[in-house]
């Protein structure tokens, strides 16, 4: 007979609380939704000023410890922080940087870490270079690594790199001897042309095709611990891509709610018809959900090797938050009726986001899948 | 009205005393609980239909309040234990991982008695408690009726008050184990004219078997019975069956439900209802095959199966965070106003799951002899509509949280 013992812890310390407080004051005061519109054909998607505020903030070390310049609270630490910039479409780096410091810091020696991570705290920005398949559920890799005169050399192409155009460092999965490697690649070995962009349905969002054909690795550049690293990041990437569509649900929620109290129609406020109303306590519900998914896994994600039961939180999570974040962007647009079919309404951004979220770190089915094994069997 | 300090559960207790309880209790459990006899039990007292039923679970709580296992923290010289409120929990626990049949005579465990406890007089403790401990005296409501579903500010049922006595008038639907009730905790209009409808009704303790009172009992989706319609025609109840005072019915009403917590907010304890959960699901669907299979490695299956995990992860999960106020600021009430609508759905949806994954068998029900587990997830589906629709339905609740949570305007 089955027995599960499901894991129910879920706390929340009063220093995150503040800094669930002062990150969502600090998105909403720098992305407004004029400000958001008016980066959408901008070429980085952010404002350098607002990036380097973060950075004096101390937020690209929170979760990395002291001795590399962070403050040692761990990676569940930026979930608030990723919640709020969802909350506000806030876009920086800072998602991207934060799971590739994730991946040197799991992955990397301890002189690994040193060369890199100090200067990731100083707003260095990292980028995985991880999908060359269709899926993230493909096991393939389909770029290589060879020994070439007493170094390496790379081949392959890199899909959707997130913020590759800004970014200092690639960390490239590789096969090599057909086991997966990560291999940290400095943009300035990049050669001419290797960065082609990418147009994206969200808007908000950038990413590249990199070409990493033909550049030469040093052994040194090889990161130790590769495997335990690539299932740890996985996770803590689709962690913070949930907290993320999170925030976006709650936003999606706010502007429809706000048309539904202010539009009328047939002589009635809209909201008041239980044709609307209804889905739209289900978006809340949904979303709140992913919320309680979410908190749950950053009460158990720590430094350390991740375990069963926060493998479980975190495709929970992503599994739920990115249901949610379809269905929420989904109604917004079609509650805003001939509104929502038009730009200028900003329900607009929200379902281009959930598209996009949905396939950052894998989508739900994805997630729903690997979950089976580990609930069932 | 104030907390009883004497069922506060003061009283230090020590490691070693708990773990020879706990010792004791499970002892007790193996070797009391009954053998299968051999029709379904009710899994809420709400569905207790038959005489046979009724004498099977009257036997069983009577030999759990015997056993010292059931009113452990109610005073001592009313029938109860003495004990720490602890102590009632663990037995609890217990009791309901050990799957033991239920505590039938809720409306008297976790209503009516923590209440005649906290607020009654000597007297109404020496004659009520003993007897919805031992189950002898059975208790039901008569709060909801007909045409006014859950809103107790509408009830229409009249209490005049004429000497020594009220003189009831109206009806009450739903009253559940009303056919075999010695006493109802009844809601009635005292004063037509009151200015807020909740002001005018009051609250009493009213003998089933008094003259002018008779039940009609309805038969439920699932073919049962377990509820009947109430009628009063000039029924005469002694004015002593207040409780409180004339107009605080409905203050009275609300201070009932915080007993709902179980032992630990005062009520008698025992296992009020037989959860159904995942894990009751996936072993059924590790038990029927397909082709030689079970269901359980059917890829499709198996994604239905996490859907509903994940679900229920989260509904017990959002029961703690609703604890960190925290976690609860964005919008205020959201999880504590959505746990009835998140949890009662949930659960039908998953029920009804249960039926397809039997298969052809799914078609079958109580009393056929191939239906699985006896028709047990057949008739846990249909009794599921009790909790979707009583106490306000999943609708209502839909329109509370869209109105209270998200300031959607009243349609």
């Amino acid at each position: 007979m089955i027995t599960r013992t499901a894991n129910l812890d879920i706390s929340f310390s009063d220093e995150q609380a503040m800094i669930l407080d002062s990150a969502k004051d600090f998105c909403r005061d720098k992305s407004d939704i004029t400000t958001v519109r008016s980066l959408l054909k901008s070429e980085t998607g952010y404002k350098n000023d607002v990036w380097a505020e973060m950075i004096a903030l101390g937020w690209t070390g929170l979760a990395l410890p002291e001795q590399y310049g962070g403050s040692g609270m761990g990676v569940g630490a930026t979930i608030p922080l990723v919640e709020s910039m969802g909350r506000y479409l806030l876009c920086t780096p800072f998602i991207t940087s934060t799971i590739a410091a994730q991946a040197i810091l799991r992955g990397g020696t301890n002189q690994q870490k040193s060369r890199w991570l100090p200067s990731i705290v100083e707003g260095a920005v990292a980028s995985m270079a991880l999908l060359d398949n269709e899926d993230w559920g493909a096991t393939q890799i389909r770029c290589t690594l060879t020994p070439k005169d007493g170094g390496f050399v790379l081949e392959g192409k890199k899909l959707q790199v997130n913020d590759a155009a800004v970014a200092d460092l690639f960390l490239v999965l590789a096969s090599s001897n057909g086991l997966p490697t990560l291999v940290v690649v400095e943009a300035k070995a990049l050669p001419e042309g290797a960065i082609s962009n990418k147009t994206l349905v969200d808007e908000t969002k950038r990413a590249a095709n990199v070409n990493f054909s033909g550049v030469t690795i040093k052994a040194d550049a090889i990161l130790a611990n590769a495997a335990e690293a690539l299932q740890d990041l996985r996770l803590i990437g689709a962690l913070l891509a949930a907290s993320e569509a999170t925030g976006t649900s709650a936003a999606a929620l706010d502007t429809l709610v706000d048309y539904l109290t202010t539009r009328k129609q047939f002589g009635r406020l809209i909201g008041s018809y239980q044709a609307l109303k209804h889905p739209t306590v289900d978006i809340l519900l949904q979303m709140d959900s992913a919320r309680t998914l979410i908190y749950h896994a950053a009460t158990l994600i720590s430094d350390a090797s991740l375990n069963k039961d926060t493998e479980i939180a975190c495709r929970m999570a992503k599994a739920q938050a990115t249901d949610a974040l379809l269905f929420a962007g989904d109604r917004a647009v079609q509650f805003h009726g001939g509104m929502g079919f038009t730009y200028d309404c900003n329900a607009m951004l929200y379902i281009r986001r959930a598209q996009w979220a949905q396939h950052q770190y894998g989508d739900a089915q994805h997630h729903r899948k690997l979950l089976a094994p580990l609930l069932l069997d | 009205m104030t907390e009883n300090s004497q069922l506060a559960g003061q009283q230090s207790i020590n490691g070693a005393e708990l773990s020879d309880f706990l010792k004791g209790i499970i002892d007790w459990i193996k070797h009391n609980t009954p053998a299968d006899p051999g029709f379904l039990l009710p899994q809420t007292f709400m569905e207790v239909g038959s005489e046979q039923v009724l004498d099977f679970l009257r036997e069983w709580q009577y030999k759990v309040w015997s056993a010292g296992y059931l009113g452990m923290a109610w005073p001592k010289q009313y029938g109860g234990g003495g004990m720490p409120r602890l102590f009632q929990q663990i037995a609890d626990e217990e009791m309901k991982r050990a799957r033991v049949p239920i505590c039938f005579n809720v409306i008297g465990l976790g209503w009516a008695g923590p209440l005649i406890i906290d607020t009654g007089t000597d007297f109404e403790k020496e004659t009520y408690i003993k007897g919805i401990l031992n189950a002898e005296d059975i208790w039901c409501q008569g709060f909801s009726e007909p045409n006014h579903g859950s809103d107790l500010g509408s009830i229409q049922t009249r209490a005049e008050r004429d000497g020594d006595e009220y003189v009831i008038n109206g009806s009450k639907i739903w009253t559940t184990l009303g056919n075999y009730a010695k006493y109802m905790i009844l809601l009635a209009r005292t004063d037509a004219q009151a200015e807020r409808r909740y002001n005018g009704l009051s609250f009493f303790l009213a003998p089933m078997g008094a003259n002018g009172i008779s039940t009609s009992p309805i038969q439920k989706l699932t073919g049962e019975y377990g509820f009947t319609e109430t009628f009063f025609t000039d029924a005469r109840i002694p004015a002593s069956c207040i409780m409180g005072e004339e107009g605080h019915g409905w203050r009275i009403a609300m201070h009932t439900l915080q007993y709902e917590r179980g032992a630990e907010a005062g009520a008698a304890g025992g296992v009020s209802i037989l959860s159904i959960v995942m894990d009751d699901l996936l072993k059924m669907a590790q038990d029927v095959e397909r082709d030689g299979q079970p269901l359980l490695q059917d890829p499709i299956t198996r994604d239905n199966l996490v859907k509903f995990l994940i679900e229920e992860q989260a509904l017990y999960l959002g029961e703690r965070r609703v604890k960190i106020p925290a976690l609860c600021r964005d919008y205020p009430n959201s999880l504590a106003l959505s746990g009835k609508l998140r949890g009662t759905e949930f659960f039908r949806r998953m029920r009804q799951y249960a039926l397809t994954l039997q298969g052809a068998p799914g078609a079958l029900y109580v009393g056929d002899d191939q239906a699985v587990d006896g028709g047990f997830w057949q008739r846990a589906y249909l009794n599921n509509f009790s909790t979707t629709i009583g106490g306000g339905t999943s609708q209502v609740q839909a329109n509370i949280i869209g109105e209270h949570v998200l300031g959607l305007p009243k349609d």
